[in-house]
């Protein structure tokens, strides 16, 4: 492959491996958020069951999309890591606190622990959400990168409106994935609660998707691509997949929901990376220093070796998750391991 | 304050702290493969019990590990962005080969291993164990490739001041890669080794399910044992030569070998300082063995070893702290096979459980694998620098040019003030699933 088609291909990938991280670790995100709106800690400990046995493997998505960022886009990861430093490590003690309740929670008998745990599951998992929405928002909207390719701006510059409307963007997304989620899980009512919550959800993910997409169009209109005709295919896929979610929740099909949220969730994500191509930061400071695929990707080889690990690695993952999620499936308790 | 000492000391709280479980995990993960096995196949209860009490005890553990890696893996780009530039084309496979290959298994299957025991088949279960021990070493190796390649850089020529790969097997196969990967390895099973050792030992002071802590006791201190040999000779002993070879200045430091000489001596002990009168380092209160270190390096007594003074002074790391890591690993490593020794002595003696002060003693001992393992990479790291990509990239050209030392404060601050939170609570937790003890078998073998 020439590095031209190696690059494009990178690009590609990583819109990739950042929805299949919005679909699953989505979904834990939004249950760990639900948290905070439990009735009692019995309610809590289902959440938190519900999820137990996979955000692990859900949150390695985020691992390695980091890692192939490094990898192949390295000018890339260093200018955002760098650049966002505040927000980033916001988001690492968001999830430092997130990943240990799972396994602090439930060792002591006493009321009081659980409900700090439970607290810092909730809380790590809101934070994560909203802090994603705002970096996306603030790439979309371009960021101030100079010429040496490094970000010039402030962490305050980070919170504009704009951004954080797209935080609360995704923050609805999570919540409603989450939700359906939950309503797999649970039966009774904490099940009739998670579908009608659902519903609720769905209205300000569509209210909010609305208001942010004519929002773009003030803020950022080069990122429509209107003349790209993979625009319009997942455009029709959002709008399909939003009104497919919410009939699916009427018909009561929470499983079938799940799937049309989650194919919402892709093509949104895809909207976005079609209107950014073959950008991956842009810059506020001239185009010319945008952060692109062909500018600052990894040479042809480490592009082919990084390709060849994906092929191989991916499937493999891809089938013993399914396996993992078959093995666990059906209605979580409260009790015991939850199992 | 120095931003460079600031991104630093960041890097070694961080990396120091996610290092205390790692090993952990990997040790104990290989000693659950075997234990569950014997488990499954004999139907001993006493043997799933062990089993069951240190799955516990490796769930707490890897979920700590798991929270502190988090940070390892974007504190490249948030903190040294420079040298991620630098490296990206290289280091950045290996990061994401380790993601691919070796967290999406052990994560996936420690689901499976901890919460399916009633859910998958008993040959599904012990097999998730293995899978999450496989998944546990890939992890290492696959961060140890990338390590090492800044260690002893291979596969790759410098463009336009970058580093841009000419071959990947060169560069995953790098001088270092196999002696670090199999010392590392042999680190991990005498800290898993150790950590169970001190359990047992300490269920067996407070009598708490003794036949069950007898036998944990018997499998650590053996498991101990074969490692602590193997951790000196032959992977200790690989490594030293191998560093000897690949990096005279850290050789000639760790070694406190100041002059260039044949015959080189083993400093056994010695205090790095300055000569008052000629102002040249020397040793104080040195015990040397002649002709040990050209030995140990080469195979040959009579072989030349460089001194520091072969090496201009702004390529060699500080003495005194990469010296007093290195003896001190060392020490521990020879202090591990005496205690586990004696440990088989008294089994089989049949002194074990009376000799309390020996259980004391391995109570005491559990945390000190943990120590030899932070002590070898302030050896290995602090004795590579003024470098992170060793001859190609100095430390000081490696940080975010972009990050300033308030966001530095902030980051140290927060990241410390967490750890200290975690540490303690893991610690508290550690207690509370130990003094609950394991399940007692109600009769010695049934067959389940
Ligand atoms: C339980 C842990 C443990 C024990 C008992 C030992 N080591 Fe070790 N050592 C490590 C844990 C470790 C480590 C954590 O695995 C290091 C750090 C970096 C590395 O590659 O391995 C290491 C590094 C390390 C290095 C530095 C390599 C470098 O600079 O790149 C040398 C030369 C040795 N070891 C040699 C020894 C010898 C001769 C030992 C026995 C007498 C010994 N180690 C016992
Ligand atoms: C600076 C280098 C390192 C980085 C970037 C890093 C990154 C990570 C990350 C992101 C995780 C969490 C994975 C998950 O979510 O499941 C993790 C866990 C782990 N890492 Fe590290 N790590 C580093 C050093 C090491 C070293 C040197 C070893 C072993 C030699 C190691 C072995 C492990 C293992 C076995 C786990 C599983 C959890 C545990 O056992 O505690 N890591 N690491
Ligand atoms: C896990 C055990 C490790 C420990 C305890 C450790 C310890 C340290 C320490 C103490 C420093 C500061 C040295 C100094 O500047 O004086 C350091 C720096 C560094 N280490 Fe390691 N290290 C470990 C593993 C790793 C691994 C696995 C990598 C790479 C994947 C790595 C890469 C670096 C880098 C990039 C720096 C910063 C630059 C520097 O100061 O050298 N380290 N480490």
């Amino acid at each position: 492959m020439t590095l031209e088609v190696l690059q494009i291909v990178w690009f590609i990938l990583y819109a990739i491996l950042l929805i299949g991280y919005a679909i699953l670790d989505g979904f834990d995100l939004g249950i760990g958020a639900l948290s905070l709106f439990a009735k009692d800690e019995n309610e809590r400990a289902i959440h938190m069951n519900a999820i137990a046995p996979v955000w692990d493997g859900n949150e390695v998505w985020l691992l390695t999309a980091g890692g192939a960022l490094f990898a192949a886009f390295p000018p890339v990861y260093a200018a955002v890591f760098s650049g966002f430093y505040i927000a980033f490590y916001l988001l690492l003690a968001a999830l430092i606190f997130r990943g240990v309740s799972f396994a602090f929670r439930n060792q002591l008998d006493s009321p009081r622990w659980r409900r700090s745990w439970d607290w810092a599951f909730g809380i790590g998992s809101l934070l994560p959400p909203i802090l994603y929405g705002v970096a996306v928002g603030n790439i979309l909207r371009g960021v101030p990168i100079d010429a040496a390719g490094e970000h010039a701006g402030t962490f305050m510059a980070l919170l504009n409106p704009y951004a954080i409307g797209v935080g609360l963007l995704v923050l609805a997304i999570f919540l409603t994935h989450g939700s359906l989620f939950l309503a797999i899980k649970t039966e009774g009512e904490l099940h009739d609660r998670a579908k009608k919550m659902s519903g609720r959800f769905w209205m300000a993910w569509t209210a909010l998707w609305i208001i942010m997409t004519i929002a773009t169009f003030f803020v950022a209109p080069e990122r429509f691509g209107i003349a790209n005709p993979l625009f319009w295919v997942f455009l029709v896929g959002s709008l399909g997949g939003l009104a497919a979610t919410i009939i699916l929740i009427g018909m009561d099909h929470p499983i079938k929901a799940f799937v049309a949220s989650a194919v919402t969730i892709a093509s949104q994500v895809s909207i976005a990376f079609v209107g950014l191509f073959p950008t991956l930061v842009p810059s506020t400071l001239g185009r010319e220093y945008d952060l692109t695929a062909f500018a600052h990707s990894s040479s042809q080889k480490t592009l082919t070796v990084m390709l060849v690990i994906v092929l191989i690695g991916m499937p493999v993952v891809l089938a013993y998750t399914i396996w993992v999620f078959r093995v666990f499936r059906g209605k979580v308790k409260a009790t015991g391991d939850g199992y | 304050m120095d931003l460079v000492f600031l991104a630093r000391l960041q890097f070694a709280v961080t990396v120091g702290f996610h290092f205390l479980f790692p090993p952990i995990s990997i040790g104990l993960a290989w000693i659950l493969v075997f234990v569950e096995a014997v488990g499954w196949r004999t139907g001993s209860e006493t043997w799933q019990s062990i089993g069951k009490l240190f799955s516990k005890l490796l769930a707490l553990t890897f979920a700590v590990g798991v929270a502190s890696g988090i940070v390892m893996e974007f504190q490249f780009g948030t903190n040294w962005a420079s040298y991620s530039r630098f490296v990206g084309d290289i280091f950045g496979a290996p990061l994401a080969a380790e993601a691919i290959f070796a967290f999406f298994l052990e994560s996936t299957f420690l689901g499976v291993y901890l919460l399916g025991r009633n859910r998958v088949s008993k040959e599904v279960h012990w097999f998730s164990i293995l899978v999450v021990a496989i998944g546990t070493t890939l992890s290492a190796f696959w961060i140890l490739v990338a390590n090492s390649w800044q260690q002893t850089p291979a596969g790759f020529e410098v463009i336009n001041g970058r580093a841009v790969l000419t071959s990947f097997t060169e560069a995953v196969f790098n001088s270092s890669m196999w002696p670090r990967f199999f010392h590392q390895m042999t680190a991990a099973m005498i800290t898993g080794a150790f950590f169970m050792a001190a359990a047992a030992a300490w269920l067996l002071l407070k009598n708490k399910g003794k036949e069950v802590a007898l036998l944990a006791l018997k499998v650590s201190l053996v498991t101990g044992f074969i490692f602590a040999i193997i951790s000196i000779f032959p992977t200790g002993h690989w490594h030293a030569s191998q560093v000897a070879r690949d990096q005279p200045a850290k050789f000639a430091v760790i070694e406190g070998l100041y002059e260039t000489q044949t015959k080189a001596p083993l400093a056994v002990f010695g205090i790095p300082t300055v000569d008052k009168e000629t102002e040249k380092p020397r040793l104080a209160a040195e015990i040397r063995i002649p002709g040990m270190a050209s030995w140990l390096a080469t195979g040959d007594v009579n072989a030349e070893i460089k001194g520091t003074d072969a090496f201009p002074a702004s390529d060699l790391p500080p003495f005194g702290l990469p010296f007093f890591s290195f003896h001190l690993m060392v020490a521990l490593g020879v202090a591990f096979l005496g205690l586990t020794a004696l440990g088989l002595l008294f089994w089989k003696l049949n002194l074990l459980e009376r000799a309390r002060w020996f259980l004391v003693l391995m109570v005491i001992a559990g945390p000190l694998p943990l120590i030899a393992n932070q002590l070898g990479w302030i050896t290995a790291e602090v004795g590579r620098q003024p470098w992170t990509v060793y001859n190609y990239l100095r430390t000081a050209d490696s940080v975010s040019i972009t990050v300033g030392g308030g966001e530095l404060i902030f980051s140290l601050v927060m990241l410390s003030s967490i750890y200290a939170l975690l540490l303690f609570v893991y610690l508290f937790v550690l207690g509370r699933i130990l003094s609950k003890g394991p399940e007692v078998p109600q009769t010695a073998e049934v067959v389940s």
